[in-house]
């Protein structure tokens, strides 16, 4: 089991529909949110290329977050999901930092907080509150290691590209191109 | 500078203290109403636009509202709301909401609102409508409204008497398109508009953002045609969500679309790519349009729009290769350049040569529920109504034009058909319909102003009396029987209390109509009644749509579109497609779509070029804190060589002035992009609130709105187009003397 998003940039309009789904979702305070969209301009008029890219935690196979936590309040469960324990954080804050992505923040009741793919939707059979909200249907969400899943075929047949490779941090969420 | 009137602004938050207001809690948090029942749901339709998707609102542990999302049976949404309805719960929770009912008094000689009661604020608008119908009759009374709310309002002036009822969605919108259709092929778009997008193998989009107006299951199809790889054709002087994501842009010099349609009518007629059989069997005019367009090439086109003659041809080509699975989207804001309607009458004309209309991938024939009216007593005939005030302007138009009921209500208006009164629903005038000072002195001419909201808008500060409504959360409101594919209808029930001392409008018309003696119009306690009476009819009720939230009536797709093997009928004149207008011509205009080159912005200047953001509705949202989180005002987008001459670096702040002197009252910044060319600038509508109430959007960003003095009438129809207000940036605010 091997949890995964794939987001397709060619669908994606930067709505940010994901991102107020998510905060309603999971109840985020006012002034933060776990997911956030990017847009990239490249070009000259009129030959400008656009991209639109739905960000949030890319559940890492190799986590700055979960390696650098003195608490062990940062952990990896079962289907690679990058998740925090609340109760065990003492809101050092290291994983904020230490995250190429910024994707964590200090949540105002002291604890660190991301996106959790929503685990306690995904533990359910459902999908993360992202994907069904979706106008454009661009995020894909699935396990990796059915190979008859429809993200493992999307990431298969598709060209897609991760975040900041360089930082080895092997991330799980891929951007179709 | 307007002069002092009878009815100064009054900014809702110079409120002096004391009263309702400053009382002890009259309000607690609205208890969660179906706790004890053990509901975890209940539907409701969106009120956050005009699509209204049918969703679920879900409560938590505690039985507070705290998520909506789509509901899968409705084909509208399919289970996905846009960010504007995910934000919903946003317009219920804003703590900047209108509580109490305020009427304007004065003291210490200035003007101001005082709280009242409900009794207090309902008699006092009766007392005064009476003395308008008194001396000037039930139909000197005039209502604005868009949405919900207002349809309650409408029951009550046709109970009254008055026709004056008008929407800014027809004269500042959509308008000229349903003419257009109906000249054509006797029949509107209406709606949701009946393009069949997700069959469509090629889509073109002729300034309509689509992605960034979320028009939802249009947005939704747009993205099945991205995953089938069918062509997309753009047409947008900037480089739009959509255009990104075009097989073809086209970056059209502005004002200068005309010029393109007519090349590609000219290019499927004279290059023989038309839909032969189609056009011979349902269309009137071909010959007359043929030559018409003769003289006018892509090469033609090319040196008006700045286009490339091959890209206006090769494109024509694609529309004949997808025929008749091919949409000319006819948009849907716009009101542009006062001539609007012929605009879409070439679109309409590109359709009919493509073959698209009741074909599967062009338009669909729509279908609606049949759903019986609570039995009312019947409406008295008005003696006269907003047509009559026409004067031989307008003729063609289909629906009540906001804008002439300002000119009958201004002190200009010289005939003895004058408007005395305004009610306002829901909509925000001032920063809805252009040319804001002929709308100011027109309010200044009434002798009552209602304005009834949950907001408090800034036409709020110009009412006699501010009625706060209830959200779409908080009540029920009318069956939604939306056209689509298939018929369905959709129930919207309250999900907690009304907040404060809000009310819903269907409670508000109740009362008032009391006081004229026409409670039997509004023979309900609670509007619930009404809907389960219909339900009934239909042979359901509203304790099976609560469990369900809306019915569905499927439909063959064989209804959907034109059966080749029996004769077709259309309501025109001919019983044909148009493309010669019979009606148009009867009139005194173009039988066919003609080019006539617009003003160009003066040195120095640029177009003022406007448009939707993805989250927010008008100007309604932009104080929604889920919503103003993740935009909290609008910027100036300008090409890197425009803002290179001006020296405008990206986030400079600037503020914008007209070809009329007007200067914006606030600033934005700038936003330097490559998706834009030199000869516009593009902002996003709904921002740069004046009113103070709106404590998270006030001062925020630039009203396109107050920038538009220069308004272009289409004769035809009365449609206001705006984009022919030219902008330059000044650096300085506004009472700052330039030296």
């Amino acid at each position: 089991m091997r949890y995964a998003m794939a987001i397709d940039t060619k669908k994606c309009i930067g709505c940010a529909d994901c991102v107020l789904a998510c905060n309603m979702e999971n109840q985020i305070p006012e002034g933060f949110t776990r997911s956030w969209v990017v847009e990239m301009a490249k070009g000259e008029y009129p030959d400008t290329m656009l991209e639109f890219r739905s960000e949030r935690c890319n559940h890492c196979e190799n986590a700055p977050c979960v390696r650098c936590c003195p608490t062990g309040a940062s952990f990896t469960t079962e289907g690679g999901i990058v998740l925090v324990d609340e109760s065990k954080c003492i809101g050092c804050a290291a994983c904020v930092e230490s995250c190429p992505y910024d994707a964590r923040f200090m949540h105002p009741d002291g604890y660190a907080d991301k996106c959790t793919f929503c685990y306690h939707l995904v533990s359910e059979g459902q999908n993360p509150a992202c994907v069904d909200v979706c106008p454009t249907k661009c995020i894909y969400f699935g396990d990796l290691d059915d190979a008859d899943s429809e993200i493992s075929k999307i990431v298969e047949t598709r060209k897609s590209k991760v975040l900041l490779p360089e930082a080895g941090t092997n991330p799980h969420i891929f951007y179709l191109t | 500078m307007f002069q002092a009137s009878r009815r100064d602004f009054i900014k809702i938050a110079s409120l002096g203290a004391g009263g309702l207001l400053a009382g002890p809690q009259l309000w607690a948090d609205s208890d969660p109403l179906y706790e004890r029942y053990g509901i975890k749901k209940i539907p409701t339709y969106c009120e956050v636009c005009f699509w209204k998707c049918a969703g679920w609102v879900h409560f938590d542990k505690s039985g507070k509202p705290y998520k909506i999302v789509g509901n899968k049976a409705d084909p509208l949404c399919n289970g996905r709301f846009c960010p504007r309805g995910t934000a919903g719960l946003g317009m219920y929770t804003d703590p900047d909401r209108l509580k109490v009912p305020l009427i304007r008094t004065v003291r210490d000689g200035k003007q101001t609102y005082k709280e009242a009661t409900w009794p207090q604020a309902i008699d006092y608008i009766a007392s005064k409508m009476r003395k308008i119908i008194d001396e000037h009759g039930a139909e000197s009374l005039a209502l604005f409204n868009h949405g919900a709310g207002g349809k309650h309002f409408g029951r009550l002036f046709k109970a009254l008497g008055s026709g004056n009822i008008a929407a800014p969605s027809y004269a500042q919108c959509r308008g000229p398109r349903e003419v257009a259709f109906h000249s054509t092929f006797g029949a509107g778009v209406n709606s949701p508009e009946n393009t069949d997008i997700k069959n469509a193998k090629c889509l073109v989009l002729i300034g309509s953002h689509l992605g960034e107006n979320m028009h939802n299951a249009q947005v939704q199809e747009m993205s099945t045609l991205i995953d089938k790889k069918a062509c997309i054709i753009a047409v947008d002087p900037r480089l739009s969500t959509v255009a990104s994501k075009s097989n073809f842009w086209l970056p059209i010099k502005p004002a200068t679309d005309m010029a393109l349609l007519l090349a590609w009518i000219h290019v499927l007629i004279h290059e023989n790519i038309y839909d032969k059989p189609y056009v011979e069997r349902h269309t009137f005019g071909f010959e007359d349009l043929k030559s018409h367009v003769r003289e006018m090439t892509p090469e033609w086109a090319a040196s008006i729009t700045g286009l490339k003659a091959d890209q206006i041809r090769e494109t024509a080509w694609e529309m004949a290769k997808a025929s008749p699975a091919v949409i000319v989207h006819p948009g849907r804001h716009v009101t542009w350049y006062g001539d609007d309607t012929q605009r879409i009458r070439a679109v309409a004309i590109l359709n009919a040569l493509l073959g698209s209309w009741g074909r599967k991938g062009g338009f669909y024939f729509p279908a609606k529920a049949k759903i019986p009216s609570y039995p009312h007593p019947g409406y008295p005939k008005p003696k006269w109504t907003w047509k009559d005030t026409l004067n031989g302007r307008y003729t063609m138009t289909g629906s009540a034009v906001t804008n002439a009921i300002i000119d009958a209500s201004h002190p200009d208006n010289t005939t003895d058909k004058k408007i005395k009164g305004w009610f306002v629903v829901g909509t925000n005038l001032i920063h809805t319909i252009p040319d804001q000072k002929r709308t100011i002195e027109a309010l200044n001419n009434q002798e009552l102003v209602v304005v009834v909201d949950t907001m408090p808008m800034e036409i709020t500060g110009y009412a006699d009396v501010v009625l706060p409504e209830c959200t779409y959360l908080e009540r029920f409101d009318d069956l939604r029987n939306s056209q689509f594919r298939e018929a369905t209808i959709a129930v919207r029930m309250p999900v907690a209390k009304p907040k404060y001392l809000s009310k819903p409008a269907s409670w508000m018309v109740r009362k008032l109509s009391k006081k004229f003696g026409l409670q039997n119009h509004f023979d309900y306690y609670d509007y619930g009644e009404i809907l389960d009476w219909q339900l009934r009819q239909v042979g359901s009720s509203l304790e099976k749509v609560r469990k369900k939230g809306l019915i569905n009536y499927p439909r063959s797709e064989k209804a959907m579109y034109m059966d080749e093997a029996s004769p077709m009928g259309f309501h025109t004149a001919t019983g044909k497609i148009e493309l010669y207008s019979f009606a148009m011509e009867d009139e005194g205009y173009d039988p066919m779509p003609v080019y006539t080159p617009h003003p160009e912005p003066p040195d120095g200047y640029y177009r003022l070029n406007y448009g939707r953001a993805p989250m927010h509705t008008f100007s309604r949202t932009a104080n929604n804190a889920h919503l103003n989180q993740l935009m909290s005002t609008n910027n100036i987008w300008v090409s890197p060589s425009v803002a290179k001459k001006w020296n405008l670096k990206d986030g400079t702040e600037v503020w914008l002035k007209n070809q009329d002197g007007k200067v914006s009252s606030f600033p934005a910044e700038i936003r330097l992009t490559e998706r834009m060319g030199n000869d516009s600038v593009y902002m996003v509508h709904g921002f740069g609130h004046s009113e103070k109430r709106l404590t998270k959007s006030y001062g925020k960003g630039i009203c396109d709105t107050e920038l538009m003095t220069k308004v272009m009438i289409d004769p035809i129809m009365g449609g206001t187009g705006m984009r022919g207000n030219f902008v330059t940036f000044q650096l300085t605010p506004p009472n700052t003397i330039e030296t």
